[in-house]
């Protein structure tokens, strides 16, 4: 396996009054397709620069292979960038951009053709090489970014939001290729986004940062799943996300099973969960929409502890493949539901949905969970 | 039945007219003197000024004077090494501006000398650098010399005052193009190897030619045909062809040899001006070509060599 592993170590850098990391810890593992996500101001952006050798931190280490960087300039650093706004040399066409690492370390003339004609071809560019970047479109000229940063043969490649200008058709085939780019070259990449949908996609794993703090390490499915906080369940995903508290707790199959007292619901959940909570303690109770079943009677389903509630569909949103239905349930807390419906086939789930219709929504207590209740 | 314009024809004629007035402008107060002095140039020399009408080649040939190729050899290298100079200072100040939270301000200072006269400011350099100057007297206060040092009246002091004069006129236009500059290509640049050095001299620099050509011809010319600095805080030996086209307009009273001096003057600068419009031109005449099979990428890649030359 080629690449680095990249250990980043109680990292801490301010600016002024604004902490951007707050003693942020990532281990990546050798040849990962590790995402940095979270929203704008979180600090990926920093950590990323950090690791690249544009900014230093206040304090901290960060490692490639148990080996200090941090006195390294960028050049000396064996990572490549590849920036948002693509940066590429306005003044050089294609080839000279993407020769460009290579003149500079004055590589004989055949070995730079050999190589950008092998890199061109790995990003699909072979009619464009005689192109300066202003006759490009947005996607070729992130790919001439892309083999750009590759051609010097780093051992991590850092992408900093590299596809956050194109379009969402675009956006999906680039982010397609720089996958199978990675399996490729087999190296690190440090992939750093606020799309989660681009994260869990092609992500080895997934750290979730907000306010210069890392919330959560894990694969997609792990950070989906089993988000840790209220924020990640909310960030990754759409959720509906109630405060509650624990009324019972017993072990259950190889979990437990939990009476949850949500006020927002104005009455009480059946939740199961690997972990244990001691009884009145304050949590939040999460259930994802594409959980929650629909329909217009109330469910005759076997499985036991079923959650069931009694609303009014509210606005039901069609959106091609699914439709979101927001429930307005039948008491007094009103508190809305969102549920997700799929659309596998014509009629298959009876009559449709439609606004103002009697609803019943259920889900069972092994498709909700619970996370702590963290302010952040 | 009235004719009508189509769009186009319109603009035209309204390019036209906007363009006027100052075409007539030029033509009448630019165009017109410059075609007296090359008539001039080629005259026979009037007794007391003024021209004879006869066509002669005499004030060409008396510029084959020793003494007047130095002084053309002089003015060459005073004017190329103080536009340098100004050029090697205005970068970093721009680079500065460019990056700094008070632009306005920094602008503001820059453009404060204007508001004094030029000779004044001359004159104010004038009493720094003398013999019992302000320079001279705070070293022989503190001690560290006994008697004046000779600061002034040499091509030195020529030389310090001209840039004092011109880093304006370089300032602002790399400031301009500079303030343009996408700074994340610099951080682009040392990410793929190069050293600090190496992204501004590889990156910046090209990008910015466009700035440092105008920063070029604002300063190469005025200093070129200037005339009050190397008279005022030059010596003997810092005569300048402005000195000498002024001499003889005022005081030998040669106008042809005044006119046939301002001409290489003026073909000098213009040297320097179509220079830089060429550097341009060739920055935009290299366009892509398109092709497609991978026989003609791969005779793509070596015609680029062929063209270009790698290092």
């Amino acid at each position: 396996m080629k690449g680095v592993e990249v250990n980043v170590q109680r990292v801490s850098r301010s600016y002024g009054d604004f902490k951007a990391l707050d003693d942020v810890s990532v281990t990546i593992k050798k040849g990962e397709f590790f995402s940095l996500l979270g929203p704008s101001g979180c600090g990926k952006t920093t950590l990323l620069r950090i690791i690249a050798g544009f900014d230093f931190p206040d304090s901290g280490s960060v490692e490639f292979d148990s080996k200090n960087i941090l006195p390294l300039p960028p050049d000396k650093r064996q990572s490549n960038t590849v920036f948002q706004t693509y940066a590429l040399f306005p003044h050089l066409t294609v080839y000279e951009n993407i020769a460009f690492p290579l003149r500079l370390r004055h590589v004989d003339k055949e070995t730079i053709d050999k190589k950008v004609l092998e890199y061109v071809r790995l990003v699909q560019l072979e009619d464009h090489i005689y192109k300066k970047p202003s006759m490009l479109s947005g996607g070729q000229k992130q790919r001439v970014a892309i083999a750009r940063a590759l051609i010097n043969e780093p051992s991590v490649l850092l992408l900093d939001e590299p596809l956050s200008a194109l379009d969402a058709k675009l956006r999906q085939n680039l982010l397609i290729e720089l996958d199978q780019i990675h399996d490729k070259v087999g190296i690190t990449f440090i992939y750093v986004t606020h799309d989660q949908s681009e994260a869990l996609s092609v992500s080895d794993r997934i750290a979730v940062m907000n306010k210069g703090k890392v919330l959560q390490i894990g694969t997609p499915y792990e950070i989906y799943e089993a988000p840790s906080t209220r924020f990640v369940a909310q960030f990754i995903g759409e959720t509906n996300s109630f405060p509650c508290t624990i009324l019972s707790c017993e072990p259950y199959e190889e979990e437990y099973l939990m009476r949850v007292q949500v006020p927002a619901l104005n009455g009480e959940v059946s939740v199961t969960d690997y972990k244990a909570q001691p009884v009145g303690t304050q949590m939040d109770f999460t259930v994802r929409p594409e959980k929650v079943r629909i329909s217009s009677n109330p469910p005759r389903s076997t499985v036991k502890e079923l959650n069931t509630f009694k609303g009014i569909v509210e606005e039901p949103v069609y959106s091609g493949f699914q439709s979101k239905f927001y429930v307005k349930l039948d008491n007094e807390s009103s508190t809305l539901v969102k549920v997700f419906k799929q659309h596998t086939a014509f009629l298959e789930d009876g009559p449709d949905i439609e606004w103002k219709d009697t609803v019943y929504v259920s889900w069972t207590a092994s498709d909700g969970y619970l996370v702590k209740d963290t302010a952040r | 039945m009235k004719k009508t314009l189509k769009p186009r024809e319109r603009e035209q004629l309204l390019g036209t007219m906007y363009g006027g007035p100052m075409g007539l402008w030029f033509t009448l107060f630019f165009t017109v003197p410059l075609g007296i002095i090359i008539l001039y140039s080629f005259m026979k020399r009037g007794l007391y000024g003024g021209v004879e009408w006869e066509f002669t080649l005499d004030a060409y040939r008396q510029m084959f004077n020793p003494s007047f190729a130095m002084v053309v050899v002089r003015t060459l290298w005073i004017s190329v090494l103080s536009t340098f100079l100004c050029i090697l200072i205005a970068i970093p100040c721009g680079y500065a501006m460019a990056k700094s939270k008070h632009q306005t301000f920094l602008l503001f200072l820059i453009i404060i000398p204007f508001w004094t006269n030029s000779l004044i400011r001359i004159y104010a350099w004038i009493s720094i650098l003398s013999t019992e100057g302000f320079i001279n007297s705070l070293l022989m206060r503190i001690g560290l010399i006994d008697s004046g040092l000779k600061l002034i009246y040499n091509n030195g002091a020529v030389v310090l005052v001209l840039i004092y004069m011109y880093l304006p006129f370089a300032i602002l236009p790399l400031f301009t193009t500079i303030d343009k500059f996408d700074f994340s290509l610099l951080d682009a640049a040392r990410d793929l190897g190069a050293t600090k050095l190496g992204a501004i001299v590889k990156v910046m620099f090209p990008n910015i030619r466009s700035g440092l050509s105008t920063a070029f011809i604002f300063t190469f010319i005025p200093i070129f045909g200037a005339y009050t600095v190397p008279l005022l805080v030059g010596g003997k030996d810092s005569t300048m062809i402005g000195n000498i086209i002024v001499d003889q307009v005022s005081k030998t009273r040669n106008w042809p040899l005044a006119s046939a001096f301002s001409m290489i003057l003026t073909l000098i600068s213009l040297v320097g001006v179509f220079w830089m419009l060429y550097n341009g031109k060739r920055e935009q005449m290299q366009k892509g070509s398109k092709k497609t099979t991978q026989q003609a990428l791969e005779h793509n890649i070596k015609a680029h060599h062929s063209l270009r030359g790698t290092k």
